[in-house]
């Protein structure tokens, strides 16, 4: 069984859990995501690694409450047990195949946005340990909102913070902060953008005009995360890809955003019926 | 005497109301109906329905032993052969095996040799297996499918120790996320195949993605199984490639069944989503259609099956397409989708097709469709599945060295399912692509056999 061996609330709606997963934990590495069912009636949902550790065999995964199936999960204590992690899916990030001779003379920025800050740590991690630049740009709508601050000032060059109130840091979107960066003479070989779609495709837009090459997490919706269902199928280059297993990492000037996000929608009116009947299943038993 | 008596028809739930609930469509044979139905059998001396059993069912020694009332005889006798007779007596295309062979289907119909194992498997008490004591040696399997089932069943029997590596989290492969409830229960059915399965004291490990949680490496060199046997099936879906597929309202048949089957989506009490909308276009022919087809209409949808060619070529078992059509299902025939056509905020609104005719045979003799030119014509539709086959995942074949796989990302392997690496056996529809439970069955016991012979001789 898949136990929650820590559990702590990062904002109101955004959950941390330790879980433990031994095969995930040894086989995860960056960028890579598993699927949660909370329990027997639960949804099979994707969630991206945002941390691992081998020895432990423990996984962490943040969740934000959106629906009903996050709401389950979110409501799993310490001492309880998932029914099913499985993982880890879909490719790991690009730079894992390469030496740190190779990482040594890059300079990346992350833009994490809301709850996909979360993932985006592992990479920093990986990144800052094998010798290449990372700073990181780090968005929420208000201070109480921002998560990850302080694990990154531990392993990225340059912390930037923003929100959309300026109630911390800079005041405004982080792709205002990267421009305002380039601006000041900031060279960076990549950008990655994790968070929701619409900020990944306006952190694409603003990577094209400043010339910079962007990698994005796409987050679609999955049932089995192995190749089998196609829900996930995005067009890329102008081609068909599936999420799950060619992804969940693509070059973001060839991502159709618009597509993705009609997709991500598609059962908007299912989910939000099925949250108005949600009753939690809190106390579910073992 | 015998020959006069008609095929004794089976009971089933009426057509109107099975439409609306996803209970079991055939009730099956009870005591009675199943003996006498067996007495029809003419005991041929070269009986040519056991010749044409992928797995070579010993079937009139079965109903001889059914007609004279002995069903846990008849048990035994399948036993020998076939692993998973409750499934394949309701799934398998008898009409092109077994029953297509009878002497009786000559003057009239053939002995329902289906639905006599399916009364055989449901109502037979637990048969006594033996099992040889363990030989310390251990087996993977992947794929908790039939080919996984069979295999890892007989090496249980000669005593290896046998895991399988299921990738999602209830066994049984596509028995548990593709065939529907109403033509196999999964609480019941299903359940008690892979109980037998377990009573043999084959482990299984679900949640474990081979070729990503683990590879087959690390099982060979970390975990200590000797030999692993790869049943991983044929899971990617197809697309036609044509404009507007990845408008929403466009699933593949895999991702709308393993909504309805695997997540249980037709149950208010689970959480997992599914859309049928009020008007269905079903793309394909096959068996997968019809079951896509079907679980839309079960949803409340008006149902219409796209397809190609005509209703003589469609590769469906003949039941399935006879019981689709009692329940109302719409055939457009000599159809074929040229374009998914979208409003404005890219959900389907209707399909575009195109009229086709069956020209001059080709190279396999069957009639080839052929486009009507200027026959174009919109199906208004909500939703759009595409039933249009499957191909064998890569997982596996890309994660592993020495793994030789065709053009068509099929595994290569031998007769007795030895792929090109040493240790490494497969069967099913990762070697053939897709194809049938009962010959991916028998693929899992050739390559059982395989395995036995090669542990022995290391």
């Amino acid at each position: 069984m898949f136990e929650i061996l820590s559990k702590e609330m990062l904002t109101p709606n955004i959950c941390r859990m330790k879980v433990s997963a031994p095969r995930v934990a040894s086989a995860a590495r960056p960028g890579q995501f598993l699927i949660v069912r909370a329990d027997e009636k639960g949804e099979r949902i994707p969630l991206t690694i945002s941390d691992y550790d081998a020895e432990e065999g423990t996984v962490t995964i943040v969740t934000q409450k959106i629906g009903a199936s996050s709401s389950d999960i979110i409501s799993f204590e310490p001492g309880e047990s998932f029914a099913d992690v499985v993982g880890p899916l879909g490719l790991a990030s690009d730079f894992v195949k390469c030496s740190s001779e190779e990482l040594a003379g890059r300079h990346y920025i992350f833009i994490a946005g809301g709850v996909g800050t979360a993932p985006v740590y592992p990479q920093v991690k990986w990144l800052h340990e094998h010798g290449a630049a990372v700073d990181v740009i780090v968005g929420a709508r208000t201070r109480d909102l921002l998560i990850y601050t302080d694990e990154f000032r531990h392993v990225c060059d340059n912390l930037y913070i923003c929100t959309d109130d300026g109630s911390e840091g800079f005041h405004g979107v982080g792709t205002a902060m990267l421009e305002k960066l380039v601006a000041e003479g900031e060279h960076y070989t990549r950008a990655v953008a994790i968070g929701p779609m619409i900020m990944m495709k306006f952190s694409t837009l603003t990577c094209r005009k400043l010339g910079i090459p962007i990698t994005v997490s796409l987050n679609s919706l999955m049932v089995d995360g192995t190749g089998m269902c196609g829900a996930c199928r995005v067009t890329v280059g102008g081609k068909v890809r599936f999420a799950c297993v060619e992804g969940p990492e693509f070059d973001g000037y060839e991502v159709d955003f618009d597509e993705a996000m009609r997709r991500q929608g598609q059962y908007k009116q299912e989910e939000a019926e099925a949250m108005e009947h949600h009753v939690c299943r809190i106390g579910r038993g073992k | 005497m015998a020959e006069r008596i008609s095929r004794v028809p089976v009971r089933e739930q009426d057509p109107k109301v099975r439409a609306t609930n996803f209970e079991e469509v055939s009730y099956g044979y009870n005591r009675e109906e199943a003996m006498l139905e067996a007495s029809r059998c003419l005991h041929c001396k070269n009986p040519r329905c056991m010749s044409a059993c992928p797995v070579g069912v010993r079937i009139p020694d079965f109903i001889e032993k059914l007609a004279s009332g002995d069903v846990d005889g008849a048990a035994a006798v399948i036993a020998l052969d076939s692993s998973l007779p409750a499934v394949c007596g309701r799934v398998c295309p008898q009409e092109t095996q077994c029953e297509g062979s009878c002497i009786l289907g000559v003057k009239s119909e053939p002995v329902a040799i289906g639905k006599l194992e399916r009364f055989v498997a449901d109502y037979a008490s637990e048969p006594k297996v033996e099992k040889a004591p363990s030989n310390g040696m251990k087996v993977a399997v992947i794929g908790s499918g039939p080919a996984g089932l069979a295999c890892a069943s007989d090496l249980a029997k000669w005593g290896y120790g046998v895991t399988i590596f299921e990738a999602l989290h209830k066994s049984g492969g596509v028995l548990q996320y593709g065939i529907p409830e109403f033509r196999l229960p999964k609480d019941t059915v299903l359940a008690r195949e892979l109980d037998r399965v377990a009573a043999l004291g084959v482990r299984i490990e679900t949640d474990v993605v081979v070729g990503k949680t683990v590879t087959i490496d690390q099982l060979m060199d970390k975990e200590g199984f000797k030999a692993v046997f790869v049943g991983s099936g044929a899971g990617l879906p197809k697309f036609m490639g044509i404009p507007g597929e990845n408008l929403c309202g466009v699933f593949s048949a895999n991702e709308f069944l393993t909504r309805n089957n695997l997540m249980k989506a037709f149950r208010p009490d689970y959480l997992t989503p599914i859309r049928a909308g009020r008007k269905v276009c079903v793309v394909g022919g096959g068996n997968v259609a019809m079951d896509a087809a079907r679980t839309a209409l079960r949803l409340g949808a008006e149902v219409h099956i796209v397809y190609r060619r005509t209703e003589a070529e469609l590769p469906a078992r003949r039941e399935e397409v006879h019981h689709a059509e009692q329940e109302g299902i719409v055939f457009d025939m000599l159809t074929n989708p040229v374009e998914v056509l979208g409003d404005e905020k890219g959900w389907v609104r209707a399909l575009r097709c195109i009229r086709m005719e069956l020209g001059e045979p080709d190279e396999s003799g069957r009639r080839s469709p052929v486009p009507v030119p200027g026959s174009e014509f919109e199906i208004p539709t909500e939703t759009v599945i595409m039933s249009l086959g499957t191909s064998p995942n890569p997982l596996i074949s890309s994660t592993t060295g020495g793994l030789e796989t065709t053009r068509r990302g099929c595994l290569v392997a031998d007769e007795s399912g030895a792929t090109t690496r040493p240790g490494v056996f497969a069967g099913g529809d990762a070697v053939t692509g897709a194809a049938t439970v009962i010959l991916a069955m028998g693929a899992g016991r050739t390559a059982a056999r395989a395995i036995d012979k090669y542990l022995k001789n290391l």
